[in-house]
């Protein structure tokens, strides 16, 4: 077992927000090309903030923590802000993970992130930003 | 907290009686065997005593095992050591796809400086095919390397046979008895293989304990040059400690194998009866009755094995996983890829190895944690909602 930060345990242990949103607003899927897990975000935007966020995770301790860190990060903010979150302060919020677990970091904006474009694209408001 | 160990094949603790016969070597008897003084005498007759006690588990003389510090060393002598070692018909290796990487990379390396590698397949049992075998071996086969038994799924590789077939056409037959020896009788002449590695730690002996056996005639180049140490094969000073702790660990397993084995497969049948029938989406990895004794591995679907695996060490139960992120490098089992395994069945896999701690009263408890994690993390995972929702289209 890596050595994982006291938030990691803390975010693995008891991972916030899990689930589907049963009609979401926008909905974001991406898989691990380095190891094969993937990621589900679902949200529901009001207002151009992200009202709810949830997520369904098939990947190591690392990627449950993540996805539950996201889905705390991401809730209440508005749709760019939730667009400027990076794995990279994802991973600083986590108190770190170990080096080849970096990597899991990375599907959990990437999936917020698609999901956020889903809802962008469905309401006409995708940003040339936003690719 | 109770602990409750299932992973006994990446450590076990040394039998009591192991330890006692090692301890006097590190402090007393500390003498080296080299030496012409007398602090050397019993050392180097506590080594004679242990090499005996290693080549009776095997059915071998002491004079054809070759004393080495783990089982990677003596697949690398036997392979390496063989190819530079002079006599060969040729550039070409036989080998499986299901072997440790102490064989695998080596063959890697082999490749690069021009020899030719087959690596055989195996079956969804893993099991390799003895005409396979024979179709693969041409005229340039120097040598073929397959395991007794595999390490991960537990299934036991039909030796006398796949050793016939290399004797039929005067290829060396080299067989990483790692997983099977001291659990499994083995015996080097009814097997007819040729060279053998096993190591002591697999069988409640010391780590950095291991050997080989090679059959008389075989000439091998030595992989640590030096000192004329194990007839000059491997340089440097005898780890007597250790030596002496593999040779009692070698005449244990031998005196108690069959009961030992039989005590723990009854374990492990119950353990698997019970996890099979109470939890529900399980899949057994390997054969189901050519497996070692102490061996289950099991499937979780639509989990993946390092959340499976910190979950259950909380609740106090430790088991390994061939899962892509519990490896250091990322990738998922090569042994559960080869018997074709799906990459989500291979992700969560569970690797159980059993001891004699081990016993029928844990697996209540060890099937109501597994029910309960599996459940926990299925309910958050996007394979597992798939799957509920498939089944509702199709209900
Ligand atoms: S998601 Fe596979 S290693 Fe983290």
């Amino acid at each position: 077992m890596p050595d994982y930060s006291e938030k990691v345990m803390d975010h693995f242990t008891n991972p916030r927000n899990i689930g589907e949103i049963g009609e979401a607003d926008g909905t974001g899927e991406v898989g691990n090309p380095v190891c094969g897990d993937m990621m589900k975000f679902t949200i529901k935007v009001k207002d151009n903030r992200i009202e709810d966020v949830k997520y369904l995770t098939f990947g190591c301790g690392a990627a449950i923590a993540v996805s539950s860190m996201v889905s705390e990060m991401a809730k209440g903010k508005t749709l760019e802000e939730a667009l400027q979150i990076t794995n990279k302060q994802v991973a600083e919020e986590l108190g770190g993970l170990p080096g080849n677990k970096m990597h899991c970091s990375n599907l959990g904006a990437d999936a917020l992130h698609k999901a956020i474009e889903d809802y962008m694209e469905k309401h006409g408001t995708k940003s040339a930003s936003v690719s | 907290m109770k602990t409750i160990n299932l992973d006994y094949s990446a450590a076990s603790p040394l039998d009591k009686a192991v330890l006692e016969k090692m301890a006097p070597f590190f402090t007393e008897h500390y003498g080296n065997p080299s030496s012409g003084h007398s602090l050397g005498e019993i050392p180097r007759k506590a080594i004679v005593e242990a090499r005996e006690q290693i080549g009776l588990l095997i059915g071998a003389e002491a004079r054809d095992i070759i004393l080495t510090a783990s089982a990677s060393e003596s697949n690398n002598l036997a392979i390496k050591g063989l190819l530079a070692g002079g006599k060969k018909k040729g550039n070409h290796i036989i080998s499986s796809a299901i072997e440790h990487f102490s064989i695998l990379n080596q063959l890697k390396t082999l490749q690069k400086q021009g020899f030719k590698v087959t690596l055989l397949p195996v079956d969804s049992y893993g099991l390799v095919d003895p005409e396979d075998l024979r179709k693969a071996i041409n005229e340039e086969t120097s040598i073929i390397s397959i395991q007794a038994a595999n390490p991960e799924i537990g299934t036991v590789q039909p030796l006398e046979e796949l050793a016939a077939v290399a004797r039929e056409s005067e290829v060396i037959f080299h067989t990483d008895a790692t997983a099977a020896a001291g659990w499994l009788p083995l015996d080097v002449n009814k097997t007819g293989v040729d060279m053998l590695t096993l190591a002591g730690d697999q069988f409640f002996g010391p780590k950095g304990s291991a050997s080989l056996f090679v059959r008389r005639g075989i000439r091998l180049a030595p992989q640590v040059e030096g000192g004329i140490q194990e007839r000059g094969l491997r340089a440097g000073t005898e780890n007597v400690p250790a030596i002496v702790g593999l040779g009692e660990a070698a005449r244990l397993a031998r005196e108690t194998l069959a009961e030992r084995s039989a005590k723990i497969a009854i374990v492990r049948d119950e353990l698997k009866e019970k996890l099979l029938s109470e939890v529900p989406h399980l899949h057994l990895n390997g054969h189901p009755e050519k497996r070692l004794p102490r061996n289950l591995n099991i499937s979780v679907e639509f989990v993946e094995g390092e959340a499976l695996l910190m979950r259950l060490n909380m609740a106090g139960i430790m088991v390994s996983s061939g899962s892509s992120c519990t490896s250091q490098a990322l990738k998922s089992s090569h042994v559960l890829a080869a018997i074709g395994l799906t990459p989500e069945l291979a992700q969560g896999s569970l690797l159980f190895t059993l001891s004699s701690e081990n016993n029928v009263d844990d697996i209540p408890y060890i099937t109501e944690k597994l029910g309960s994690v599996a459940a926990l993390l299925r309910n958050m995972s996007p394979l597992y909602h798939q799957f509920l929702k498939e089944a509702q289209i199709n209900a």
